[in-house]
């Protein structure tokens, strides 16, 4: 599972420039983004950027559907909806996209990143996205 | 857009200063009262795909965040964001292949306590955008330290 994260973010220059790895927590795919410098969006507190948390929660809905749908792709994003938690420390951040519903050409996808503890979120994600054709 | 020089010291610094922004490459186009605009030229690292080269989503995601958040620096001097609160955004279209993207934020409405804001982002025609967002942040007021970097 990790070996098909793993080449989805090789495919990405984006995913590379973030520094993205792929990881699992229990049986499930997860992101890690490694903290880096140039992610802070805010320097006094220090924070990680609103986007940079909002684009990797992004990112892993779709490698998510890339890895249930294999046959299908590119997918789409549609609409999403961030809701920031708490600040992201500058610290590594784990991201878990789980399918709510895949329909013949939506889908829709909530996705949740934390740091130190699952229970302890510092974003959440809701989004809809289009099933890419099938190949 | 009622274009102004940049003279909000925290809404310059937010362009010029954090490592993100930098990182990324924004400029900022023109800044007014509760306006803002910014955009990213095109580079080869920050594409989703080769083949389509077009700018990942999330970096027009990230360019719209920051965008919005300059827009409510500009309201008045000593109002600023400290988070983002929710973003909404509707993707229409990815951006043309090799193509830099300008995104221009309204912060139509602030409270005490919440500033409300909308952004559109494109690549070459406004009337054309790539994506839309409705987003809220939580103020600090005057009475509130103000962050030093």
């Amino acid at each position: 599972m990790t070996d098909r994260l793993k080449a989805f973010l090789d495919a990405r220059p984006y995913a590379q420039f973030l520094g993205l790895k792929p990881g699992l927590v229990g049986d499930d795919p997860v992101l890690i983004l490694p903290f880096s410098p140039h992610l802070i969006g805010n320097t006094a507190l220090p924070a990680l950027h609103g986007g940079v948390i909002g684009a990797v929660m992004e990112l892993s809905a779709l490698a998510q559907l890339t890895l249930a749908h294999p046959r299908h792709g590119p997918h789409q994003t549609i609409d999403v909806t961030i809701e920031y938690l708490r600040p992201g420390r500058p610290l590594t951040t784990h991201v878990r996209a789980v399918l709510k519903k895949v329909g013949r050409r939506i889908a829709n996808i909530q996705v949740e990143a934390w740091q130190e503890s699952p229970s302890q979120p510092i974003a959440a994600m809701r989004g809809h996205f289009l099933l890419g054709p099938e190949s | 857009m009622n274009e102004t020089i940049p003279d909000n010291a925290v809404a310059a610094r937010m362009a010029t200063s954090t490592p993100q922004a930098v990182a990324l490459g924004f400029e900022t186009v023109s800044m007014g009262v509760g306006r803002a605009s910014m955009r990213i030229p095109w580079r080869e690292d920050l594409v989703e795909d080769p083949v389509s080269r077009a700018l990942a989503s999330g970096v027009v995601t990230t360019l719209m965040d920051h965008c919005s958040g300059m827009a409510v620096a500009a309201v008045e001097e000593d109002r600023f964001p400290t988070a983002t609160l929710d973003l909404r955004i509707d993707f229409m279209r990815s951006a043309a292949p090799g193509a830099g993207v300008v995104v221009e934020a309204h912060c139509y409405k602030s409270t005490e306590t919440l500033a409300f804001v909308r952004a559109t982002a494109w690549d070459s025609d406004p009337e054309d955008p790539i994506a839309t967002v409705q987003a809220a942040f939580v103020l600090n007021g005057p009475q509130s330290v103000r962050p030093v970097s």
